[in-house]
């Protein structure tokens, strides 16, 4: 075991990967100089990146500015053999390519009857909360939950970055990986071995009996906050991550809320459309009767990035508003059975 | 051996019956769309025979092509057989994508298919990525991007030749150009001409002004397909052609786009009679056995349509199947 960055992790499973397999190249804008750092880890400097070093120029393809055509041809390689995966750094720049994505990578199995798989893995970075303004913040993983075909993964901690980056290149179908920028920098313990994780099961961060907090991606380090301030406060909340949303473990969250019986979604993303309504309505139509309080969603607001610092973060979910909306399913409850005792 | 082509006999005979059988077996979809067979959106690629023979017979196995919507040709070209393609136009469990690609996506897998294209232009950096695992595995084979003058305006065909040229790959760019993107003439959307873009990208482009002629566009694309092998990067090949239908079967449009006499010299170099002429004249089939061949291509069309509509239409549960290679849960969509 060693302590590992979000970011370093990701580096590390790449490499593995690397090593692992011929077929794994790694495609995209500047990885050659390892601009992002994904594709190196010596801070020495050097004539060209580390993974080139390792790797060679044939299996680190430093690209064109040309989204459509990279994951275009990555996808082409795919059906061919390699095992490719795209860097497309931010995560605005997959609508660049959306075309390949929807109409190409989540299609062309089911489309041809079978006759091909896709093992392509599309990473990208959600750099919201840094102050690059609107068209550099975008959390666009609900879009793509629309698109049957894809595999949707948002690791919030190093070790899921790592494992489930792994797994996605195992993968024989087409993944994308939504990386959030605000958690690069969170260390954890990460195994050094080799190991997967699983696509389709939650982790559950904190365990608890009183409310159910399903946070994705960036807030999941704001909902475990949360949770210790309400410990504070005699509420026991447990954390569930999903890790994946597509596949998305449902059972997992039902099972918590049912325990519970109250359910606060933490998500980054935009409201509308978004994986939170979806979760909201998973559990509406398979746990109604478990439900002691509407559930409670805590997103982004349906509203664009603003670049000023002053402005930025009243776009997003915060731990305070996380509480708040913990305080308020849990004082619902209580008005209720206080309604309750009043009409008996 | 043919004089001119230097091609042996049994090649330019072998043409010869795959333009035919493009030929039936688009007459027969277009029957079969009048009947109320074959439902859906369907283009022939009648008229553009000699064009899609010529650059598939380029090929050889193991090499792959990206298709578009106009793709009926193109797995025939590269020697599909005809009943799973027919079945798959019916919609039947027989048919080459299981009755779940149609007409706009008829691909066959097993003849180097990656995929025909309903959208305009969007297989073309398929057909890259292939040129791109060919190099990176070190494996002598090459890819080669059917589209057409319309496909030429859209922006991934520029971002595909760029990345096929900084890398030298094997890839061949093929702009069937039949002159319309659907009713609209392409000298009027496009600037300067196709062929000559591709110097701009430092990718060796060549014309084939008769694009009716089956040896000339085979000719034409070897010559690209060698130069793929021996790595020396892609090139575009354009080929002056025409459809000799409407844009698709069934389509009214109330627009004289194509000019009478255009339309008529057009049709008078139809490239299945210019070359069935070629061999008798030059010897090497008589009219008898050109007659034979039809007959044989004949029987072979009815007997895909019979097939296709003999065939049973496929079981619900397909309707949800492929959609991950990773284990689901079909059973929960049904």
């Amino acid at each position: 075991m060693s302590v590992m960055t979000y970011i370093g992790a990701i580096g590390a499973a790449q490499r593995e990967a690397m090593d692992a397999d011929a077929r794994v190249i790694i495609i995209g804008e500047d990885v050659e100089a390892n601009v992002y750092g994904t594709t190196g880890g010596s801070k020495s400097r050097a004539g060209s990146g580390d993974f080139v070093q390792m790797y060679g120029r044939s299996r680190i393809r430093n690209t064109p500015i040309a989204e459509e055509a990279i994951v275009g041809a990555a996808i082409g390689a795919a059906m061919t053999g390699l095992r490719p995966i795209v860097d497309l750094s931010y995560s605005s720049f997959l609508y660049m390519a959306m075309d390949q994505l929807v109409n190409q990578a989540a299609k062309n199995r089911y489309m041809f009857g079978g006759q091909n798989s896709i093992p392509v893995v599309f990473r990208s970075a959600m750099f919201y909360g840094l102050n690059t303004g609107a068209h550099h913040s975008d959390r666009p993983y609900p879009m793509f939950m629309n698109v049957p075909g894809l595999k949707v993964v948002v690791p919030a901690s190093a070790s899921d970055a790592k494992g489930l980056l792994r797994s996605a290149v195992d993968s024989d179908d087409p993944v994308l990986i939504f990386e959030a920028c605000p958690l690069w920098g969170l260390k954890e313990e990460v195994d050094d071995a080799e190991y997967r994780i699983p696509f389709g099961k939650a982790r559950v961060r904190r365990e608890g009996s009183d409310v159910t907090v399903v946070a994705i991606s960036g807030a999941v380090p704001l909902a475990l906050r949360a949770a210790e301030q309400m410990a504070a406060k005699g509420v026991s909340v447990e954390v569930i991550d999903p890790r994946t949303l597509v596949p998305l473990d449902s059972e997992a969250i039902l099972a918590s809320v049912r325990r519970t019986g109250r359910l606060v979604i933490a998500d980054p993303a935009h409201r509308t459309c978004g994986a939170a309504a979806e979760i909201s309505a998973i559990v509406a139509e398979e746990a109604y009767s478990a439900l002691r309080a509407p559930i409670k969603r805590v997103t982004a607001l349906d509203m664009q990035v603003p670049f000023s610092p002053a402005l930025e973060p009243a776009i997003y979910p915060t731990t305070e508003k996380i509480v708040a909306a913990i305080e308020a399913v849990t004082r619902t409850e209580k008005r209720a059975k206080d309604t309750r005792r009043v009409d008996a | 051996m043919d004089q001119g082509s230097g091609l042996p006999e049994e090649t330019l005979l072998e043409m010869q019956r795959r333009m035919l059988r493009i030929r039936l077996f688009d007459e027969r979809c277009s029957l079969m769309v009048k009947r109320g067979y074959i439902p859906g959106s369907v283009h022939t690629s009648i008229g553009q025979e000699a064009q899609v023979v010529g650059a598939t017979m380029a090929l050889r196995k193991g090499d792959h092509m990206t298709g578009n919507h106009r793709s009926h040709g193109h797995p025939i070209g590269m020697g599909s057989p005809l009943g799973p393609l027919m079945a798959e136009l019916v919609g039947k469990a027989t048919g080459v994508c299981k009755g779940k690609g149609g007409s706009l996506h008829l691909a066959d897998a097993s003849v180097g298919s990656l995929g025909e294209s309903g959208i305009t232009g969007s297989s073309i950096p398929i057909a890259v990525g292939a040129g791109l695992s060919a190099q990176v595995l070190k494996q002598d084979r090459v890819a080669l991007a059917f589209f057409g003058d319309g496909a030429a305006n859209q922006g991934v065909f520029y971002e595909a030749l760029n990345m096929a040229s900084i890398w030298k790959l094997p890839v061949i760019f093929l702009c069937e150009n039949n002159r319309y993107a659907i009713s609209t003439p392409a000298h009027t959307v496009t600037g300067g001409s196709i062929v000559e873009r591709a110097p701009g990208f430092g990718v060796r482009g060549v014309r084939v002004e008769d694009g009716q002629d089956v040896l000339k566009v085979h000719a034409a694309v070897s010559e690209a397909v060698a130069r793929a092998r021996a790595g020396e990067g892609p090139t575009l090949v354009e080929v002056m052609t025409y459809r000799f239908r409407e844009h698709s079967e069934g389509l009214r449009i109330n627009v004289d786009y194509r000019d009478v006499a255009e339309r008529e010299s057009w049709l008078a170099r139809d490239p299945v009679v210019l070359f069935r002429d070629h061999l008798i004249r030059t010897g090497i089939a008589t009219q008898d056995q050109m007659d034979a061949l039809r007959a044989e291509v004949e029987r072979e069309v009815e007997e895909c349509a019979r097939f296709a509509l003999e065939s049973p239409d496929p079981d619900l549960r397909v309707a949800f199947e492929h959609l991950y290679t990773d284990p689901y849960n079909v059973e929960a969509f049904l």
